[in-house]
């Protein structure tokens, strides 16, 4: 306990300075001229508390450690259950059941809630996608937000100016951010681990700021508004239908209800991460999926086998891109109001945390994270600025508990039947 | 090709760190259906030759050339797809994934990979994947691994993942296999087992082999010719028995008496 008086000193004296100095004095107005003024009494009992606490808890930080590994760990899955989770049927029934649950929810629930899902299915989407150039290829990238910009971008403006429609605009979207991930990825793919972090959290950047300044294309800070909705087969989801068109419940001869379009767009974003889940797991099972996880493992090794590295990378960076495009697309056409705020760095943060969250190339880890993610903020709005607070207590406890994510990777092994 | 021309000629290799010259004027020439042994006392160079004829140093002299095609300076993978094909002084496999997955990313470049085939699983891809997984098979036995297909490549023996490791550069199909150390570690009777499988490709399959070891035994026992490099030069070349006798060789090995 002696041993650590003096940093519990020297702690508790940065407390009263920093805080003294942040919350203690303050700056008022008298008259034309500033004075400094004292903070009162209760400020200074808080202050002298906090630097207490801090006092105490460096002073009793072992005994604290001591009791902190006495906490029992999360319990483990228990192992009948992970046997019959290997077992393909029972993994088949409970994908099934999932996708099942998903489809009759929105029906139960009222249209905050669904649109809140919806908004859930684009992180899950931009998860799934992320989960590709990270969890699986073992690329860190930061600025996967730029890809989800561009594909967002993509439709806005082609339906600002040739007026085309959503479906259209889905491919073209995904089509672009693919070109944008192909041509980034050819230079920097090169750069290992931290520097290509940095590349890409350069590149996220560099998009915003393009899209904020290129006034004249993109209307910079004001964003793009009246974006097109989606559309079911050429039938809108709005009262009255635009020229030359029909509305959907007019089609149907059912009254209008404005739910409907809430419905669908969920219903789109559910499609689009099935399809997501589909290619992902069509992806693992093939060649590239082996190669990047043995590029994650040994390049050189890769290399002696005749892989090249390079184009595999390329490959993962590619995909994964394409994803965010179709998000950014459905995300344009959902809030059919976009601008550069959208795409901050937290945006990309807050993916890549989804993807360490549920821990690494786990795809039902990152459905399940996705879910906690979008949910928390909206769960802990009551808390209103101590909310980042929360969100990071809880990812630092996370990282305590389970380094290796909610639900890490299983992937599926190929078998030799003989 | 003509028997005059040898698979793999290498000439007046060097390659240069900063000050210091690792191999200097190395040459080499390894015929079809040769075993060629690289020998050498610790930090000789040997590795290093390796690594400039594999694609993994760029060389900074010399020419080599690989059926009378200049390599030199040619990226690793390349070769490899071209039939050069190396194992390493310490094993390098994929030891998270499985045995029989090792094999199949080693031969990705044979392999459908074409993304739609995949994603619709289309016949032509479940051909190619049956086909890379009986050629696993057939490796798989021939290297007495076949029961350990679906364990993970980490949880094997030692001797294991080295027989795993040549099981692997096999089935890329390689015309010139380059061994770096395959036997270091292995006890006497792994040993003499490698000396069968090594003498059996060469003899079965028509592989031409370039060697790095040093046990003695085994390199005396299958060189058809050997290249004794000491300090990054070359120090003598011939039959096993002329570099036997060869009293540079022996002072290089034993130390100035």
């Amino acid at each position: 306990m002696m041993r650590n008086l003096k940093p519990a000193l020297i702690s508790a004296v940065v407390v009263v300075i920093l805080s003294g100095l942040l919350m203690g004095i303050r700056l008022s107005q008298q008259g034309t001229s500033l004075v400094l003024v004292g903070a009162g009494a209760d400020v200074a009992v808080k202050i002298a508390g906090a630097a207490l606490f801090i006092f105490l808890f460096n002073l009793f930080r072992d005994q604290l450690t001591a009791l902190w590994l006495k906490v029992p760990a999360l319990p483990r899955t228990p192992a009948a259950f992970s046997i019959l989770a290997a077992r393909p049927a029972a993994h088949r029934l409970f994908w099934c059941f999932l996708i099942a649950a998903a489809l009759i929810w929105p029906f139960l629930t009222n249209r905050s809630n669904i649109d809140l899902a919806t908004l859930v299915l684009i992180y899950v989407m931009l998860g799934l996608g992320l989960n590709i150039v990270v969890g699986l290829a073992g690329l860190l990238d930061l600025g996967y937000v730029g890809f989800y910009a561009v594909g967002a971008y993509t439709y806005a403006l082609l339906a600002m100016y040739f007026g085309i429609g959503f479906w259209t605009g889905l491919v073209a979207a995904g089509a672009m951010a693919a070109l944008f991930g192909f041509l980034l990825g050819f230079p920097v793919l090169r750069l290992r681990g931290d520097y290509l972090a940095i590349v890409t959290l350069g590149f996220g950047e560099i998009i915003r700021i393009l899209l904020n300044n290129f006034t004249s294309l993109t209307n910079g800070p004001n964003g793009i508004g009246n974006i097109p909705k989606p559309e079911l087969f050429g039938l809108e989801f709005s009262r009255r239908a635009s020229e030359g068109a029909q509305t959907f419940h007019e089609f149907f001869g059912i009254t209008f209800n404005s739910v409907h379009r809430v419905m669908f767009l969920y219903f789109l974003a559910l499609l689009l991460v099935l399809l997501t889940l589909f290619v992902i797991n069509r992806l693992l099972r093939m060649p590239v999926g082996r190669a990047w996880e043995a590029l994650r493992e040994d390049e050189v090794a890769c290399r002696s086998l005749g892989i090249n590295p390079t184009a595999v990378k390329l490959n993962a960076f590619t995909i994964g891109a394409t994803f965010a495009g179709f998000a950014g697309c459905f995300f344009a056409a959902r809030q059919g109001f976009i601008s550069p705020e959208s795409f901050t760095f937290i945006e990309s943060a807050i993916i890549l945390a989804i993807v360490v969250l549920g821990g690494m190339g786990s795809q039902l880890g990152v459905i399940l994270a996705a879910i906690i993610m979008t949910l928390l903020p909206e769960v802990a709005r009551q808390f209103d600025e101590y909310r980042m607070l929360l969100f990071g207590l809880l990812m630092v406890l996370m990282m305590i508990w389970r380094p290796q994510g909610l639900l890490p990777m299983k992937r599926p092994h190929m078998e030799l039947r003989t | 090709m003509s028997a005059a021309t040898p698979l793999l000629d290498v000439s007046g290799l060097c390659m240069r760190f900063g000050g210091l010259l690792a191999v200097n004027d190395v040459a080499l020439q390894v015929h079809e259906h040769q075993i060629v042994s690289l020998i050498g006392p610790n930090g000789a160079g040997k590795t290093t030759v390796f690594n400039c004829l594999t694609g993994f140093y760029k060389p900074s002299a010399g020419s080599i050339r690989f059926r009378g095609e200049e390599v030199s300076g040619v990226p690793g993978f390349k070769l490899a797809r071209k039939g050069m094909v190396r194992t390493f002084q310490h094993v390098r496999l994929f030891k998270q994934m499985s045995v029989v997955e090792n094999l199949l990313v080693a031969q990705h470049h044979h392999m459908n990979t074409n993304m739609l085939a995949g994603l619709l699983k289309t016949p032509g891809f479940r051909r190619s994947e049956k086909e890379a997984l009986e050629r696993a098979a057939q490796w798989l036995e021939r290297t007495g691994l076949l029961e350990f297909a679906n364990r993970t490549a980490g949880t094997l023996a030692y001797g294991q993942q080295r027989r795993l490791e040549i099981a692997r550069c096999m089935v890329t199909r390689p015309t010139l296999l380059m061994l770096d150390e395959p036997a270091a570690g292995l006890n006497p009777r792994e040993t003499a087992d490698l000396q069968e499988l090594i003498a059996e490709l060469r003899g079965e399959h028509g592989l031409t082999i370039l060697l790095i070891e040093h046990d003695m035994k085994l390199v005396m026992g299958i060189s058809d010719h050997v290249v004794v490099i000491n300090q990054g030069c070359p120090l003598a070349a011939g039959s096993p028995e002329e570099v036997c006798r060869n009293p540079d060789v022996i002072k290089a090995y034993l130390g100035e008496t």
